[in-house]
C-alpha cells in the first residue's frame, strides 16, 4: 500500500484521536472507545515502520502514540484512600518488615546519645570535646529554668519557631535519607553526629541541674521526632545496601526495586518530622504546667508509637 | 550508539521513541526553578516580615516548601514538568514512558540532596556522564528519565529546498534519517564539512565530488521528506 493511501484510509482517524487528547469539546468520540482507538494507532504505527513510511509520519504515529500511551497508564487510583491505609497500618507494617535496618539505624542514633547522656554525668568537662563555647552557652539559656518559654531565646514566637523546626528538621531527616545512595556512608554519619549532639546536649544540661526543664521541654515531642530521624536513616540504609549489596539484580535494578519502600518509609517519616514540630512549637515551650505532667505525656508519647509501631495494620495485608 | 534516543517497548507491542535531555538543558531549567524559588521566598518574605519575628516562621516554612516539596509535587501533577523544564521543553518520565506519580516524583527531588554533592551538583553531573540515559542519582533510584517533550521537536525541522532526487536503493528508516538530519544541519555546518560528510554514503552518491554529492543528497531529503 502506498503511504499516500495509507493516510488516506486512516487520517480521519489519527485527526480524531489528536482532538480527543488535546482535550477537545465535546470529544470527537465517546471515552470509552478511547483503548480501543489507541491499540488501532498503535498498529498504524507498527505498520507505518515496517512499511518504511516517510519519517515524518512515523515521528507524527510515534508522537500520537507516545501521547495516547501517556493518557491511557495515567493513574486514577482514590490516593486518599490509599493514604488512610497506609497511615492505619501500612506504615508501621513497611517498618516492622525493615526490622533489621530500623534497629541498625537505632543502634547508630541512640547508642551515641545514651552513651554521652551517661558519660556526661561521671565527667562533665568531656562536653567541651564535643560543642563550642558559645553552643555551650547558647543551650544553657534556652533552658535556663528562669525562663516563660523554653526552647527558644526571650524574644523567639512560637510560631517562627515552628517555622524554624520544619525549615531545619525536617531537612536533617531528608539529608539522613539521601545521604544513604552514598553506600549508606551518609546516613551512617548523620545518624551518629545527630545521636552525639542531641546526646551531649541532654548530657551536659541534666548534669549542670537544669534537667526538669530540658527534659519537660523535650519529652512531647521527642518520640515523633527521634524515630523519624532513625527512620529516615533506616530508609536510606536502604538504599545504600542496594548500592553495596545488590544480591541478584543488578545494581540500577536492585536501587530502584530499594527505593520504593524507601520513599514509602519517607512519607511516613516526613509526617512524624511534621507532627513533631508542631508538638514542639506549641506544646513543649510552655512553663504553666507542671514538669512532672509534660514528662508524663511524653512518655505516653512514646508508649503509643511503640504501640502503633507493633500492633498496627497486623490484620491486613498490605 | 551516538544517538541520545531510548526506546520502549509498550504492552501493544510497539517500540516508542523517547529523546533524552542532557546536562546543559537540564541545568538551563534547574537555573530557571531556583530563581523563581528565590523570587518566590523574597515575594512572600516582604509580605509575612511585616507580621514581625512570626513572619520568619512563615518564610521559613515557606523555603522549606518551595525546596523540597514544590517540584515534586509539580511533577506529578503537572505533565512531568517544573517551569524550568517547560521552559526547556523537557518533562520527567518514567523509565517505562509512562507518566511519573508521588512516589517517583518525590524519590528523584529528596535525593537531589545526594546529587548536589559535593558542590552544585557534581555527583549528578558524573553519573549523567557514564550512564547512556543521562540519569542524575535520583533519577537511577526513582527509575526516571528526563527528556525532550515530542512538539519542540517537531516544530524545529526544515530542510533547504532542492528538486526532488529518487535514491539509486531503496533506504531503511535509520538511513532516510540520517539523510534528513544531515539536510537539517547543512545549514549550521561549515560547507566543507557537509561536502566532507556528502562523499561518504558511496551507494548514493558514487563518486560525485563534495558540492554536487551534497546537493545530490539534499535532494534525496527532499524526495524522502515528501516533495515528490
Amino acid at each position: 500500500m502506498r503511504q499516500a493511501s495509507f493516510e488516506a484510509e486512516h487520517g480521519a482517524d489519527w485527526q480524531a484521536f489528536e482532538k480527543f487528547l488535546d482535550g477537545a469539546q465535546p470529544p470527537p468520540f465517546p471515552p470509552a472507545e478511547m483503548p480501543a482507538r489507541y491499540r488501532r494507532l498503535c498498529q498504524s504505527l507498527a505498520l507505518a515502520m515496517d512499511r518504511q513510511y516517510s519519517p515524518d509520519l512515523i515521528d507524527r504515529l510515534n508522537g500520537l502514540g507516545l501521547r495516547g500511551h501517556h493518557a491511557l497508564y495515567r493513574n486514577r487510583r482514590r490516593e486518599t484512600q490509599a493514604v488512610r491505609e497506609f497511615l492505619l497500618g501500612g506504615f508501621a507494617a513497611l517498618v516492622r518488615s525493615e526490622w533489621r535496618l530500623v534497629g541498625a539505624a537505632a543502634i547508630l542514633f541512640f547508642g551515641p546519645l545514651l552513651l554521652l547522656i551517661g558519660l556526661l554525668q561521671q565527667f562533665p568537662e568531656f562536653v567541651h570535646y564535643l560543642l563550642a563555647p558559645e553552643q555551650i552557652a547558647q543551650f544553657q539559656q534556652m533552658y535556663d529554668p528562669a525562663n516563660k518559654q523554653l526552647g527558644m531565646r526571650a524574644a523567639d514566637t512560637n510560631v517562627m519557631m515552628f517555622g524554624f523546626y520544619i525549615w531545619n528538621n525536617v531537612r536533617i531527616g531528608f539529608q539522613t535519607f539521601a545521604g544513604g545512595l552514598l553506600a549508606g556512608v551518609g546516613s551512617v554519619w548523620f545518624l551518629a553526629t545527630n545521636g552525639v549532639i542531641i546526646g551531649s546536649v541532654a548530657g551536659y544540661l541534666t548534669q549542670v541541674g537544669y534537667a526538669a526543664t530540658f527534659w519537660s521541654f523535650v519529652a512531647g515531642h521527642s518520640s515523633l521526632e527521634l524515630v523519624a530521624i532513625v527512620l529516615s536513616g533506616a530508609a536510606g540504609l536502604r538504599l545504600g545496601l542496594a548500592v553495596i549489596a545488590p544480591g541478584k539484580l543488578s545494581r540500577k535494578s536492585a536501587l530502584v526495586a530499594a527505593a520504593k519502600p524507601a520513599v514509602r518509609i519517607m512519607y511516613g517519616a516526613a509526617i512524624m518530622f511534621l507532627a513533631a514540630a508542631f508538638v514542639e512549637a506549641f506544646w513543649s515551650p510552655h512553663t504553666v504546667l507542671p514538669p512532672a505532667l509534660k514528662i508524663a505525656v511524653g512518655l505516653t508519647g512514646w508508649a503509643l508509637l511503640l504501640a502503633y509501631f507493633v500492633f498496627a495494620g497486623r490484620r491486613a495485608a498490605y | 550508539m551516538l544517538d541520545t534516543t531510548r526506546r520502549v517497548a509498550t504492552p501493544e507491542g510497539i517500540e516508542l521513541t523517547l529523546h533524552l535531555a542532557g546536562p546543559v538543558p537540564r541545568a538551563a531549567a534547574w537555573a530557571i526553578d531556583l530563581a523563581l524559588r528565590i523570587a518566590v521566598v523574597v515575594a512572600i518574605s516582604f509580605v509575612a516580615l511585616q507580621l514581625g519575628r512570626a513572619g520568619w516562621g512563615i518564610v521559613l516554612l515557606a523555603w522549606f516548601f518551595v525546596e523540597w516539596l514544590l517540584p515534586a509535587w509539580l511533577e506529578a501533577t503537572w505533565r512531568g514538568q517544573t517551569p524550568g523544564k517547560r521552559a526547556m521543553g523537557l518533562m520527567v518520565l518514567n523509565d517505562d514512558g509512562t507518566p511519573v506519580r508521588w512516589p517517583a516524583a518525590l524519590t528523584r527531588n529528596l535525593l537531589r540532596a545526594a546529587d548536589f554533592l559535593p558542590v552544585l551538583y557534581g555527583l549528578g553531573l558524573v553519573a549523567m556522564l557514564v550512564n547512556r540515559d543521562f540519569k542524575r542519582l535520583g533519577d537511577l533510584a526513582a527509575g526516571t528519565v528526563v527528556v525532550y517533550q515530542q512538539e519542540r521537536r517537531a516544530a524545529a525541522k526544515k530542510i533547504p529546498e532542492a528538486a526532488p532526487v529518487v535514491p539509486p536503493i531503496p533506504l531503511q528508516l535509520a538511513e532516510q534519517r540520517a539523510l534528513l538530519e544531515l539536510a537539517e544541519r547543512s545549514a549550521t555546518l561549515t560547507q566543507e564539512r557537509v561536502e566532507e560528510l556528502a562523499e561518504l554514503p558511496t551507494p548514493l552518491v558514487a563518486n560525485l565530488d563534495g558540492a554536487r554529492a551534497a546537493a545530490r543528497l539534499i535532494g534525496m531529503a527532499n524526495y524522502i521528506a515528501g516533495r515528490q
